[in-house]
């Protein structure tokens, strides 16, 4: 593995995190302190960021078992109908280290994390040190029975007697529960979903420590703060970006995906290797990286639409390939998962400092595709685009993502699978008159496809008009390597006439608020969230905002960015990255220019604050 | 009826006297024995002199990059189980820069064929060392002579029981034709090393330097027996071995797929059954 990142993740590694659990058990018995009534949700706010959601953070070190209590909380919450977001923080480590598990919850929408806490969940006392400065004046902290640190917000639950073994955590989960008023049968549902309904006593244990942890809040309600109830109660998914990738990969059609572990794109080939078998897919751990690109090259070229997923890295290594598809013309999706960088920079961590690596990956000249997903849902959708543009266009299509959102749940809306097209290959196939010619010239560029061994139609080829010849080389129209530098010049301008097919179908960049407004806020990708929450936190101070935001980062079109951005008075570019990218790219596509840039590289995500903070000193 | 005439006949772009001509012959005869249409067989290259080998034939071909081949073939098979796929490169490219590769895919054991031309030194590039040339072989590039060990290919594809293990010498055309034809009915991965010169580059190891020291392997060897393969395959100097070394039964790669067992990937609609019951488990 180029770099572990603890035992993780999603439901599929719960067990793992069960077993974490209970090696801790002796050393971790909490107790919670006595905790000052608080108000959660002030009538009038201070500042701009008291709103209506509660933010609670699990803190601990890996191992400990914080990610499965997370887990289980938010697909709880999501169930009872809240909104949540979820932000990961942890470290390169298997087991120590500090590490977070972040849920932002409200009755209303919500698209962003946010830094205030008022709810702290400390499994170590390094926990409390390093975030209690964060805690809301009305803040608790749930802490350790032996923490030397007391007073203040501080709640004392006899949580061993609780749960006793390796039930004190589902105790702490009822202890939770009760404090923000979910549903006992439901966390109990979530639970016995995760740890499997075979074992009938650990469901009855289960069961048992979180009716304690319950029962115990309920006898302190003093402490008890209820989330509202939720006005608009819909059924709910509850993901992360890389689950919604694997998701809207296998339902555009993926049939071939082959990767090599990277932090933090592993999870989508966990995902994915768990659907393998009743999906019909080959997922395959190739040697490295260059031969997961290579063998989706191979895969595409024999008719699978084929997917590959990585980090900068990885991506590093596979460019030489990216080249390849683009001289081949070989469909592929490529998910680069950004962390931060250079070379191993941290691999737990979020940045966008890829924009301009990706956009340039490959030597020669060759159309692209990049998608850069704002959201959850977005991951799913531009993952079927990047398929559907992919086989349009017959070359390399990236997804462009990041840390943070492959690890943040989130709720998302159910997906209509039956009204979903699929790629088909098959149907794609067209044998035109006579011989074969894999590179004929067309006005598009774009070439009639056929796969080997596969006719029209996909029925068996049995004739040898019908062979499919690709090259690395400079080819001719029949995929035979070339020098005839006349040939050379008609397929540089073949395959480049491909770029027009893509900019047909490009996502317009998305514009909230007024298109005459006082301040624009421009971004791209996963910021999305955090700037549409800090401008519809602006108003109050009587500013006019608008947004900007990119989920296709290239090709840019001009003309749909000049006129919102001319028609602002004044404009920041948003981004995750220390040098501005996307606003440099803007400028060298558009000619304008984007002096004042918020930029955020300590490898933590985007907030609100964060934004809000930095409006103000400029 | 599958004639060779079929494989159709092209000028190339090899030296006359190269190794590549006779090799280019066995395999288009292999071919031919086995009734294998043009269009059921797909050959996948990197690059190099060799690499170019299946430009001078018909059949389905996809010329990847340096040292590639194997992964590229590894998704065309998985892809479509039916297509019989041959990888075509030097040594270079396929112990070399593709080294990685080469382990892997005999670790997998997948049904592809990988012949490799190996003349003991760079011919594309004009006479740099290889991973095969002998300790001592002086180049532009290696003044002094090679100092590394050269690389036995045979020895380790033995030592990690690849599923079928080969050498053959371009000078006896028909008896490569009929590994060749062995390795491509073996179900697993085959390897087989093809001794060529190199008239250009290779004063050394010439066509009469391999063919006073090939000899083919005696009819009562036994190539299943790996204790015996692996003493063979430690034998390369004043006597080099030629023929079937090393053949087990191990499954290939694909049998472990249910799913390649309905067809190429490509003809198969998604699961949307089996798709909304894994959305609902997000629930």
């Amino acid at each position: 593995m180029r770099s572990v990142a603890r035992g993780r993740k999603s439901k599929f590694l719960g067990i793992v995190d069960l077993v974490c659990l209970e090696a801790t058990v002796e050393v971790f018995s909490w107790t919670f302190l006595v905790c000052n009534a608080f108000q959660l949700f002030p009538s009038k706010g201070r500042g701009h960021m008291i709103d209506n959601s509660i933010n609670l953070v699990i803190g601990g070190e890996a191992g400990q078992g914080l990610v499965t209590l997370g887990q289980i909380l938010a697909k709880a919450l999501v169930r009872e109908g809240y909104s949540i977001v979820v932000t990961q923080s942890y470290q390169s480590r298997i087991r120590g280290g500090h590490n977070t598990y972040t849920i932002r919850v409200s009755h209303e929408e919500i698209r962003a994390p946010k830094e205030r806490i008022e709810v702290l969940v400390a499994l170590d006392e390094e926990t409390v040190l390093l975030h209690e400065k964060e805690l809301s004046p009305e803040g608790i902290i749930i802490v350790n029975e032996a923490s030397k640190i007391s007073g203040g917000s501080r709640l004392q639950v006899p949580l061993r007697k609780l749960g006793s073994g390796k039930f004190y955590n589902v105790a702490a989960l009822g202890v939770i529960g009760g404090l923000l008023g979910i549903g006992q049968e439901c966390i109990g549902r979530t639970l016995d979903d995760f740890f499997g309904q075979h074992d009938k006593t650990l469901i009855d244990n289960n069961r048992i420590a979180l009716a304690k942890g319950f029962g115990w809040m309920s006898a302190h309600p003093e402490a008890v703060r209820k989330l509202p109830p939720v006005r608009i109660s819909r059924p709910h998914l509850a993901m992360d970006g890389n689950e919604a990738i694997a998701l809207g990969a296998m339902s555009a059609g993926l049939k071939f995906f082959a990767f090599y572990p990277m932090t933090p794109a592993t999870s989508i080939a966990v995902n994915l290797a768990a659907c393998a078998e009743r999906m019909g897919l080959i997922v395959e751990q190739a040697e490295d990286e260059i031969a997961a690109i290579n063998m989706a090259i191979g895969a595409s070229f024999a008719g699978a639409p084929s997917m590959v997923a990585t980090s900068g890295g990885g991506f590093a290594l596979m460019t030489e390939a990216v080249s390849l598809a683009g001289m081949t013309e070989t469909p592929v999706v490529i998910v680069v998962s950004q962390r931060p960088g250079p070379s191993t920079g941290l691999p737990t961590r979020t940045e966008q400092g890829d924009l301009e690596f990706v956009l340039h990956a490959g030597h020669g000249e060759f159309p692209r595709a990049i998608f850069a997903p704002g959201t959850v849902e977005d991951c799913f959708h531009l993952t079927r685009k990047a398929f559907e543009i992919a086989e349009d266009s017959h070359g390399p299509v990236f997804l462009l993502t990041d840390q943070f959102l492959a690890d943040s749940y989130r709720s998302v809306d159910p997906f209509k699978l039956e009204e979903l097209s699929q790629v088909n290959t098959c149907t794609a196939s067209v044998m035109p008159e006579g011989i074969y010619k894999t590179y004929a010239i067309t006005d598009s560029g774009v070439s009639p496809r056929l796969f080997p061994g596969i006719s029209s139609g996909c029925v068996q080829a049995r004739r040898s008009e019908q062979l499919v010849v690709a090259d690395s080389d400079e080819h001719s129209e029949n995929g035979h390597l070339t020098e005839d530098l006349a040939v050379r010049k008609i397929m540089v301008e073949k395959r480049l006439r491909k770029l027009e097919v893509i900019r047909k179908q490009v996502v317009p960049p998305e514009l909230t608020g007024d298109d005459q407004a006082d301040l624009m806020l421009v971004c791209w990708g996963s910021t999305k969230g955090a700037v549409l929450e800090a401008a519809s936190r602006l108003p109050a101070q009587g500013a006019n905002v608008a947004t900007l935001h990119l989920s296709q980062v290239w090709p840019l079109v001009p003309e749909l960015l000049l006129k919102p951005l001319e028609a602002a008075r004044r404009v920041v570019c948003v981004e995750s990255n220390a040098t501005g990218q996307l606003a440099r790219l803007i400028h060298r596509e558009t000619g304008f220019s984007i002096e004042r840039r918020i930029l955020r590289y300590d490898g933590l995500p985007i907030t609100p604050e964060f934004i809000l903070r930095e409006l103000e000193v400029s | 009826m599958v004639a060779i005439e079929d494989y159709g006949n092209y000028e190339t772009a090899w030296c006359p006297g190269c190794g590549n001509h006779s090799i280019l012959v066995a395999v288009k005869n292999a071919l031919v024995s086995l009734e294998l249409e043009p269009s059921q067989v797909l050959f996948v290259s990197g690059i190099g002199q060799a690499a170019k080998a299946p430009h001078y034939l018909k059949a389905n071909v996809f010329n990847g990059l340096h040292g590639r081949a194997l992964p590229v073939a590894t998704g065309a098979k998985l892809s479509n189980t039916s297509l019989n796929v041959i990888v075509e490169s030097g040594e270079g490219c396929s112990y070399g820069e593709g080294g990685n590769h080469f382990l892997a895919a005999i670790r997998r054991n997948i049904d592809i064929t990988m012949i490799v031309h190996d003349n003991q030194v760079y011919g594309l590039t004009k006479g740099q060392s290889s991973p095969t040339s002998m300790e001592g072989f002086v180049t532009k590039t290696q003044p002094t002579g090679v100092v590394s060990s050269p690389f036995n290919p045979i020895a380790v594809a033995v030592t990690i029981k690849a599923g079928f293990v080969a050498r053959g010498f371009s000078g006896r055309i028909d008896h490569l034709s009929g590994l060749i034809r062995k390795g491509i009915s073996h179900k697993g991965f085959s390897l087989i090393d093809v001794l060529q010169p190199c008239v250009s580059f290779n004063k050394v190891n010439t066509f009469g330097w391999y063919n006073q020291r090939c000899y083919e392997l005696p009819p009562d060897y036994n190539p299943f027996d790996w204790a015996e393969a692996i003493s063979v395959s430690q034998e390369f100097g004043e006597r080099i071995p030629i023929g079937v070394i090393y053949q087990n039964d191990r499954p290939s790669f694909e049998d472990h797929f249910a799913v390649l067992g309905k067809g190429p990937l490509a003809m198969q609609d998604v699961n949307l059954e089996a798709l909304e019951e894994i959305v609902r488990s997000y629930g």
